[in-house]
């Protein structure tokens, strides 16, 4: 099980998120028809380190991108999305 | 190899036990062999066997990165069934299933089969209409399959809440009587020890870092016992088929998650059957040793990790007790968890890749361990031939970017079709 600190709560429990996906997996909106099926039905999926994109669902709502190792479970950074981060 | 029989057991008896040999060689990885077949589990060591066996080739390897069947084959809750909805999952699964019968007598090895039935609860008219679509799909299929009602349900499995005020009310049930349980570490090692003494090398401790290529094709592999050269090389490493491809650059249509399985101390038999609910995703049964066996929903979020989660631990364990109440007088003894390969319709992937000589039999969720026979016996016409089984051709690597997903729940590209 895992803390998360969420940018705008703090650290929180695990349970209060929801994983979405990888970064590597936002279709853009102008994609090629090839890099949209790449986007959306390929990942990186790499036994070590992954950028991802979590929901605080249970709690301020706002998402995030986590960088977490997917064998130890260590998280690197994190850091806010969307129009809050924004400078 | 000597035959196991109940002759050799009595005349065993009679000088102490002292017979028995070891079931499989332990190798020194050769220079050259025309298969490699990277993962010693259950479906890597029966492609070696079947390869052996069906298609007379005899230089063939195993590499496996731990032990044989220390991966997702000893990590399942051994249920083996073929009741999906869609016919190339049908064909493939039904195929197993087949062998699963006289998987024992093939092998000379017990698997310990046991078609105790496999019963898929219904717990609203919603799910009662789709269990009868699924089971008018089997059997236009000519795959068995009862409806059952609610009486019938509670006559196969009287512990079962019953009761109109339960958290999980059951209005029904679909069951394959032919489905059941077998013994997932004798399925690793019957197929081991038939793969071995026709010739085929399973070289333990022997992790693939690389792999060598020539061009735009692959001659071999680098591992931690040094260079192998290889005509033909098949990936089958469950959970880790993302990691493995990307040595060879491909980015596959997988994501890795941890599906946990968790097993109560050993008490005389209650559960008769397969319960599963696919509403809820609970899996109960009862192995032969009394063990009351849990299986859950995978974590949801990608991880390497071998291990469990105490929070999806408890979702699977509140779901079973809500269903089976007497269950929450058990000690649990231990859970665990490995590492499954979550594709983007949940079917698996087996067939070509991209480059070439690199074959990839993966993706296969959490429903690997049924399809062990099959997955074996197409992926070997696959190594062999260099083309599709007709059953696996459905499988093929880019069905994706040619939009023909077998999405048997229909939701769309997500792993584990969430």
């Amino acid at each position: 099980m895992m803390q998360f600190t969420c940018p705008h709560c703090g650290p929180r429990d695990q349970a209060e998120f929801i994983y979405e996906r990888t970064v590597d997996a936002v279709v853009s909106l102008d994609a090629a028809p090839e890099d949209a099926m790449k986007s959306l039905f390929t990942r990186n999926n790499p036994r070590g380190v992954d950028e991802e994109i979590w929901r605080h669902t249970y709690g301020c709502r706002a998402w995030m991108v986590i960088a977490r190792n997917r064998v130890t479970n260590e998280i690197s950074a994190t850091r806010a999305v969307g129009p809050e981060a924004l400078p | 190899m000597s035959q196991y029989s109940a002759f050799g057991l009595l005349r065993g008896a009679l000088n102490g036990q002292k017979h028995w040999q070891p079931a499989w060689r332990d190798p020194e990885p050769k220079s050259h062999y025309d298969i490699i077949i990277i993962g010693g589990g259950g479906h890597g060591l029966a492609t070696a066997y079947y390869l052996a066996k069906v298609h007379g080739l005899k230089n063939i390897a195993v590499l496996e990165k731990g032990w044989i069947g220390g991966g997702n084959t000893g990590r399942n809750t051994t249920i083996v069934r073929s009741n999906y909805r869609l016919k190339p999952l049908h064909d493939l699964f039904e195929f197993g299933l087949k062998m699963w019968e006289h998987l024992s007598d093939e092998l000379n090895y017990n698997v310990m089969f046991s078609p105790r039935g496999a019963m898929f609860l219904g717990h609203s008219d919603a799910d009662m209409t789709k269990l009868a679509e699924r089971g008018d799909a089997m059997r236009c299929d000519g795959i068995d399959a009862d409806l059952m009602t609610r009486d019938e349900v509670q006559k196969l499995e009287p512990l079962l809440d019953m009761s109109r005020d339960a958290r999980f009310p059951i209005e029904g049930g679909l069951i394959q009587r032919r489905g059941g349980t077998a013994r997932h570490d004798a399925v690793a090692w019957g197929y081991a020890r038939g793969a071995d003494s026709l010739g085929v090398d399973i070289i333990q401790k022997c992790e693939v870092t690389g792999f060598v290529r020539d061009g735009d094709a692959v001659v071999g592999v680098e591992t931690t016992r040094g260079r192998i050269n290889a005509g033909r090389v098949g990936i089958c490493v469950a959970g880790h088929s993302g990691h493995v491809a990307g040595l060879a650059g491909l980015k596959l249509p997988v994501e890795s998650q941890t599906l946990q399985a968790m097993v109560t101390e050993g008490v005389k038999p209650m559960i008769n059957s397969v319960i599963m609910s696919q509403s809820l995703h609970c899996y109960i049964s009862q192995s032969d040793k009394g063990g009351i066996v849990f299986g859950g929903d995978p974590d949801n979020w990608p991880s390497y990790a071998q291990r469990g989660n105490p929070m999806v631990m408890e979702r699977a364990v509140a779901q079973g007790l809500a269903l089976v109440p007497a269950l929450s007088r058990l000690r649990m003894v231990r859970t665990w968890s490995g590492v499954t390969d979550m594709s983007f319709d949940g079917a698996p992937i087996i067939g070509e890749t991209p480059v070439k000589n690199l074959f990839l039999n993966g993706g296969w969720c959490y429903g690997g361990f049924k399809a062990t026979p099959a997955s074996g016996w197409t992926y070997a016409h696959t190594l062999a031939t260099g083309k599709p089984h007709a059953l696996n051709a459905p499988f093929a690597l880019d069905r994706f970017e040619r939009g023909a997903t077998i999405d048997e729940t229909g939701s769309g590209p997500m792993p584990n079709s969430r």
